[in-house]
């Protein structure tokens, strides 16, 4: 696919069976004079991943924030799960939110809390996830709680504080909370941005693991378009516990590329890499950012 | 024409609806009971020392300066009535708040400040939590229950230290110092002594929260935020005596 100007993206028509998990209809949000997201359309469903690349200011993080309703768009409509997004109170959105796992570009983790906490923090706060309106009994919290930071290799970090982590630790620290409450749509901001190589792919095969073990949308903001070759190209194949080569057929994740709030460029990775767009290119290079 | 009130006005309207939802949260589930007694440790017992030895000294100076004119008039003896009067209608509830909103409002905003730069508030919201109501209610609350409190204990160090200067320095006895101290007041000055701090803590509390949870600019916008919120508190505190006070003083 070619760069767009403005890229709109009509979804087809799906049965209720195939609901898109996220969908963006002609979203437009400025501060000011300032653009943050241009006439941005797209769905997506179950099992699929967006790789959002683009330049710092691109609107790219802004694309998280009024996906979950923390910031309003000036117009257009958001759905998450078939229900309209916009428009709704605060209130109204904590059931939809609990269905949403975020991992936020600087973690998000409570620094007055320790990790144990911060962890069990969803499970007990996000009251429209409690049967009978009753929080889950402490036991079945603390090994929620331990399983989530097992998956994410921190279960001997559960009585720290997360100034006590290092950067690598406190982001896998906060995929473990984004996932506790097994989400269908998790969306990462920058979950490697800063990170040296080693703990970056160790943080993508945890977030492949996530996904390919529960089939969630994932939605990934990253700078490095390593994330996104991983993110496409590999599955985690649960019969093995390994990540592995996926097949052709298992080719679920598109590309993004952001300009100025528009969605510029939106297509495979093969397309991406295929773009002589000079802006689409400086994001489909191994070590570029 | 007006644009240069467009800023101010509406910022005066966020904080108005941010006052709004914390008080609506008082009586809206759920209750954090545990952050207000951790607020009201932070700023009651974490004030108390403070605002103790301002408190003493503040009567030890009245005492001072007063008995100097009162000599002049040979009405020395009454030196309890005045410290009374002018601690407990003024002074201590306004150098206790100013006190509190160095000490808290610069705590609090600095505090919801980083929490904002750092998204915890934005996590907070994403996780199913309302900021007001985890954030910003249990502080409204802890203050406007510790700040009348320690301008109660401020007014009585203040007495006990004119009481100091009075027995040591102007050799009036102990029991002339209490019975005119006690005397001079009236339900009127008990009330706006209570009224006032009362008012004043819900000021605090809520310039502090808004200014933090409206931070922005990362580190900087931190202590930006902290300062804004002690001089707009401060601020806010003189224009709330100075409206009070005629409206006390007619009612006689």
């Amino acid at each position: 696919m070619t760069p767009t100007e403005p890229a709109v993206v009509q979804p087809p028509q799906a049965p209720a069976s195939e609901q898109p998990v996220v969908r963006f209809d002609d979203v437009n949000l400025a501060f000011g004079e300032t653009p943050a997201l241009v006439h941005l359309s797209f769905s997506m469903r179950a099992g699929e991943t967006r790789v959002v690349l683009g330049a710092a200011g691109s609107g790219k993080t802004m694309l998280l924030k009024t996906a979950v309703g923390l910031i309003k768009p000036d117009s257009g409509h958001i759905s998450l799960f078939g229900e309209e997004v916009t428009g709704r109170k605060e209130s109204q959105l904590y059931e939809l939110r609990s269905k949403v796992g975020i991992l936020f570009q600087e973690g998000g983790l409570f620094d007055s809390l320790t990790i144990a906490e911060n962890v069990a923090y969803p499970l007990l706060n996000q009251f429209t996830l409690h049967k009978n309106g009753q929080s889950p009994p402490p036991e079945e919290v603390e090994q929620r709680v331990r399983e989530s930071l097992t998956f994410v290799e921190l279960e001997h970090t559960l009585d720290k504080f997360p100034s006590e982590l290092s950067g690598g630790m406190r982001r896998r620290a906060g995929i473990a909370r984004a996932i506790v409450t097994a989400p269908q749509l998790v969306l990462y901001d920058s979950p490697t941005a800063g990170l040296d190589p080693i703990t970056a792919n160790l943080i993508i095969n945890l977030i492949l693991k996530g996904r390919d073990m529960r089939n969630t949308a994932t939605i990934m903001v990253t700078h490095r378009y390593q994330d996104g070759h991983l993110m496409a190209n590999f599955r985690y194949n649960p019969s093995s516990g390994k990540i592995e080569r996926a097949e052709s057929s298992q080719l679920t994740t598109r590309f993004f590329v952001m300009q100025e709030g528009r969605l510029f460029f939106e297509g495979s990775e093969a397309e991406l890499r295929a773009s002589t767009d000079s802006y689409v290119q400086k994001f489909a290079r191994p070590g570029s950012s | 024409m007006l644009d240069f009130l467009k800023g101010p006005v509406e910022t005066f309207q966020e904080f108005l609806f941010l006052s709004g939802r914390a008080f609506r949260n008082i009586i809206r589930s759920p209750h954090y009971a545990d952050d207000i007694l951790l607020q009201m440790d932070a700023i009651g017992v974490g004030s108390l020392f403070i605002v103790s030895l301002i408190g003493f000294f503040s009567g030890v100076v009245m005492a001072l300066q007063m008995s100097r004119a009162l000599a002049t008039y040979g009405a020395q003896g009454q030196i309890g009535q005045i410290v009374s009067i002018t601690l407990v209608r003024e002074l201590g509830p306004v150098l206790a708040s100013l006190l509190v909103a160095g000490r808290n409002a610069s705590g609090i905003a600095s505090e919801l400040g980083s929490m904002r730069v750092t998204e915890q508030i934005d996590a907070m919201r994403a996780l199913g939590t309302d900021p007001i109501q985890k954030l910003v209610t249990p502080r409204l609350i802890a203050m406007a229950v510790v700040l009348p409190l320690l301008t109660i204990i401020a007014d009585f160090l203040g007495l006990v230290g004119g009481w100091f200067i009075a027995y040591g320095m102007l050799d009036i006895t102990t029991s002339q110092y209490w019975s005119t101290a006690w005397r001079a007041l009236e339900y009127n000055d008990l009330t706006q002594g209570l009224l006032k701090p009362f008012l004043f803590a819900i000021v605090i509390a809520l310039v502090g929260c808004y200014y933090g949870i409206n931070t922005t600019g990362g580190t900087q916008g931190v202590g930006r935020s902290t300062t804004k919120a002690v001089v707009v508190a401060s601020v806010w505190i003189f224009i709330i005596t100075s409206l009070l006070d005629p409206l006390f003083v007619n009612l006689g």
